[in-house]
């Protein structure tokens, strides 16, 4: 959040409808996503109540657990959910890129495609790590066998939980924190949690506000939630009864009233969510999207080979070395994503310069072949003065960098005063190694430019121990996990 | 009766006054700066029948599943005389003894007054706590009272105070699971504050009969699901913190008469029931009255706070409306045509306004600047 987006919620009030907060869209969309919309029976761990998924509007399954406290419904669900998902997940193995790493010593090879994962909300992905973590675990022989899907199923929906927490990913898509992330609403960030209501704000029905369609998306009765917790009231006055109908007679009846009150749970968020996706679609992406997907199919990659390998499934819990190099890339993860997102975006740069870590102005005078020649060797290091309207709070010696040339170095020489200031700039680097600056590498006169401390580096990834080398502080090396009985006997209640 | 009392009665109206339990004293912490909340609380006047009469209805539903299940787990965990329990409160406290006293003090008779159960409570207690030597005793359901406000509330707490080593021990059994030694942190905060609760009415009882009130532990005993099972696990809780918050609002709350001092005399929100028990009183009537008594509205409210979307509805065009968050980054301004009006240099800012206005005119030229017609 930032001043530029809390004015923006002060337009979407008075204008009564969402406002954008950026130029282009920051997140990759699917061309055949797999959307998901879970729901749980209420005051249970996680027990799946119903989910609706599919790859197009009109191609929704319904999935429905008439008694999600029996165990043998639960696992049939599983199964289901688990034939659609793997097959899903699988279709994306077809053609293979290589892809030069090293300096161009090292090939390895990825998919050029993988799966996208979308649900309605974050705590839509809360259901797919938690029902990951109780299915992949599972044995598929022995007296609480499951279908031989159901734990590869729950690696796959582990891997997409835990590709949700890298900030940029694209595998496991919240719709309403993607719709957040691009607009911003005349309601408050709470309220926006609401899909029906953010929905409403955004894409408001003919002759509505945003703020009366959002009113009355508040009305869980026309608006069931997104899930994947269901409207008390539908319990207590329809669920529970007709559960109750389906438990004492069980039977094609029972279970066809049962499955059509959940479908009107399920449906409206399912036409949200689809609608949703093709408000995102329509969005220009932005540069970086691509780059950012291709690092997702890094993951689904590594994750294809992991399960061809035969290694196991994902612990219960990272041990010591596992979660200090999560972190890590977490961090690096998010740092690059906030810088990516303001080198695609000049919305999003513009936060920067409001608060002075970036100003963008034109180039007032060019010195593109000035050679530095104090040191031991003749060096290119052109000069070049910006004039800006932005309030510069650089200090000579800062090092920035400007969106359009990346790869380059600018040392700020001197700041001049006043509401407009001149900066002169030092640029080095990203010009070939004459000192003939080739022609476009150095600003010219009249440019319009931007800089900034913002940079997107390549930052080497600190070195953590080896697994068997965990020091003695953190517990000393974990134990090898081995899937147990117990794990697999785990109670399902 | 006080002046006090008879000024909140006639607040309230004829219902009898709303009673408090864990959960709403409890409340009270998020939101320690609206007047109208605390008022009403102090006057137990129903907040959730206003709400619905006004015409902006709360909606805190509990699905009967979670009912179900929360009452199965606790029925489970206290089967036996406690048998899963005290196994787990072994492992957790290391219980020396095999066998511990049980006193259930939900009923004896059935109906007898607050009074009697909780001065039945309060000499079973005081008792254990004065003997000298200790077997663990387990009181499940002891009625305790709490001064909030002035006005002794009595707190029917779902809980079970256990006696250890000299030290008294207060245990929550909730139905939300703990996943790999993970819970949902918004539920354990909830959890965390409802026991602080019963932490201070505990210290208070002991305080009252001239005993240490530090007998009672800062520690709670949270017991939870495992996994996906109905296993329970128990977790000891620090509710240090909790308590300085609570005991912060508590004491505020006894300055409720600063607050009724600001209101007309004769303002009341009564619903003026018929013999029906329907209300006569005008939707516009109470609202009117309500809008007397001033109040801070945050979005977080919305899942606390009874009258929070009548408070929201009043709220339209605030900045806070938006969050707090978001009127901070408009500079403070509070409400969203002047926050535009800035913005656009439609209005000249006061003094104290100019540097929110220079922030929110160079926001305005960003957003011009790369959004043109759509900005």
């Amino acid at each position: 959040m930032s001043t530029l987006v809390s004015l923006a919620r002060a337009l979407a009030v008075e204008r009564g409808v969402a406002q954008p907060i950026t130029t282009v869209r920051h997140v990759h969309v699917h061309e055949r996503p797999l959307v998901l919309v879970p729901l749980t029976l209420a005051g249970e761990a996680n027990a799946p109540l119903a989910a609706m998924v599919g790859t197009a509007p009109d191609d929704a399954r319904l999935l429905v657990v008439a008694q999600p406290r029996n165990r043998d419904e639960r696992f049939g669900f599983a199964a289901e959910l688990a034939a659609i998902l793997v097959s899903y997940v699988d279709s994306f193995t077809g053609q293979v890129e290589a892809v030069v790493t090293n300096r161009g010593r090292d090939i390895r090879s990825r998919y050029t495609d993988g799966p996208q994962l979308i649900v309605p909300n974050p705590a839509g992905a809360g259901f797919v790590k938690l029902f990951g973590r109780s299915t992949r675990l599972r044995r598929t022989d022995g007296p609480w066998a499951v279908a031989p899907t159901v734990p590869l199923a729950g690696r796959w929906l582990t891997f997409f939980a835990e590709r949700y927490e890298h900030p940029g990913s694209a595998a496991l898509v919240a719709v309403t924190s993607a719709l957040t992330a691009h607009w911003a609403t005349g309601q408050s960030a709470l309220e926006d949690a609401n899909l029906a209501a953010l929905m409403g704000w955004i894409d408001p029905p003919a002759g509505l506000t945003g703020a009366q369609a959002a009113a009355a998306a508040e009305d869980p009765l026309t608006w069931p939630p997104a899930g994947p917790i269901t409207d008390p009231t539908f319990d207590n006055e329809v669920l529970a009864a007709l559960m109750e109908a389906y438990a004492n007679a069980p039977g094609e009846r029972t279970l066809a009233t049962l499955t059509t009150a959940i479908r009107g749970q399920i449906e409206p968020t399912w036409r949200l969510v689809w609608r949703a996706v093709e408000l995102l679609r329509a969005l220009p992406p932005g540069e970086r999207v691509a780059q950012r997907w291709a690092a997702d199919r890094d993951a689904y990659s590594a994750m294809v080979m992991s399960i061809v390998d035969g290694r196991p499934p994902q612990p219960r819990r990272d041990g010591a070395v596992a979660a200090a190099g999560r972190l890590n890339r977490l961090e690096r993860d998010q740092a690059s994503y906030d810088v990516q997102r303001a080198f695609d975006d000049p919305l999003v740069l513009a936060e920067y310069r409001l608060s002075g870590e970036a100003f963008a102005g034109v180039v007032t005078a060019a010195q593109p072949d000035r050679v530095d020649a104090s040191g031991r060797r003749r060096v290119l290091r052109p000069h070049v003065t910006v004039l800006t309207d932005d309030p510069v709070r650089f200090t000579p010696g800062a090092a920035l960098t400007s969106p359009a040339r990346p790869a380059q170095k600018a040392t700020v020489v001197a700041v001049g005063a006043g509401d407009t200031s001149e900066v002169v700039l030092e640029l080095s680097g990203g010009m070939g190694s004459s000192l003939q600056a080739p022609p476009g590498t150095v600003p010219e006169v009249g440019e319009q430019v931007v800089y900034s401390s913002l940079a997107d580096d390549y930052q080497q990834a600190p070195e953590f121990p080896a697994r068997e080398d965990t020091p003695w502080t953190h517990g000393g090396p974990p134990p090898e996990y081995v899937p147990t009985d117990e794990d697999a006997a785990e109670e399902w209640s | 009766m006080t002046d006090l009392d008879a000024r909140l009665a006639r607040l309230r109206g004829s219902a009898p006054p709303r009673r408090h339990t864990a959960r709403t004293i409890a409340a009270l912490t998020t939101n320690p700066g609206c007047a109208r909340r605390a008022v009403l609380d102090a006057a137990g006047v129903d907040k959730e029948r206003l709400a619905a009469h006004v015409g902006f209805p709360a909606r805190f539903g509990q699905s009967r599943f979670a009912i179900t299940r929360g009452n199965a787990f606790e029925s489970q965990v206290k089967a036996n005389g406690c048998a899963e329990l005290l196994s787990l409160l072994r492992e957790k406290l290391g219980l020396p003894v095999d066998e511990v006293g049980y006193h259930d003090l939900e009923s004896v008779g059935g109906n007898e007054s607050n009074e009697v159960r909780h001065a039945r409570a309060r000499t079973l207690i005081t008792r254990a706590a004065r003997a000298a030597d200790d077997p663990g005793t387990l009181f499940d359901h002891p009625l305790l009272r709490l001064d909030v406000g002035g006005r002794a509330v009595y707190l029917e707490p779902d809980l079970i105070a256990f006696r250890l080593r000299g030290r008294f021990h207060v245990v929550e059994i909730k139905s939300f699971p703990v996943i790999d030694g993970q819970a949902d942190p918004t539920k354990v905060a909830a959890a965390a504050i409802q026991s602080a609760v019963y932490v201070l009415a505990m210290r208070a009882m002991l305080a009252e009969q001239g005993l240490d009130p530090e007998t009672v532990s800062h520690e709670i005993v949270l017991v939870c699901p495992r996994d996906f099972a109905n296993q329970p696990v128990a977790t000891l809780v620090d509710v240090r913190k909790q308590l300085l918050v609570l005991r912060r609002q508590l004491a505020r709350l006894t300055r409720i008469e600063e607050l009724l001092d600001a209101l007309p005399a004769d303002l009341t929100l009564d619903l003026r029931p018929d013999a029906d028990g329907v209300p006569t009183a005008t939707a516009d009537e109470l609202g009117a009255s309500l809008g007397r008594v001033d109040a801070r509205y945050a979005p977080e409210c919305l899942s606390a706070c009874e009258i929070a979307y009548f408070c929201r509805h009043e709220a339209r065009g605030d900045t806070a409306a938006l969050g707090r968050t978001v009127r901070e980054e408009l500079g403070g301004v509070e409400s969203v045509d002047t926050a535009l009006g800035l913005a656009r240099e439609e209005l000249r800012p006061s003094v104290e306004q100019e540097e929110a206005a220079a922030l929110l005119r160079a926001a305005a030229r960003l957003r011009a600047e790369h959004l043109g017609a759509r900005a």
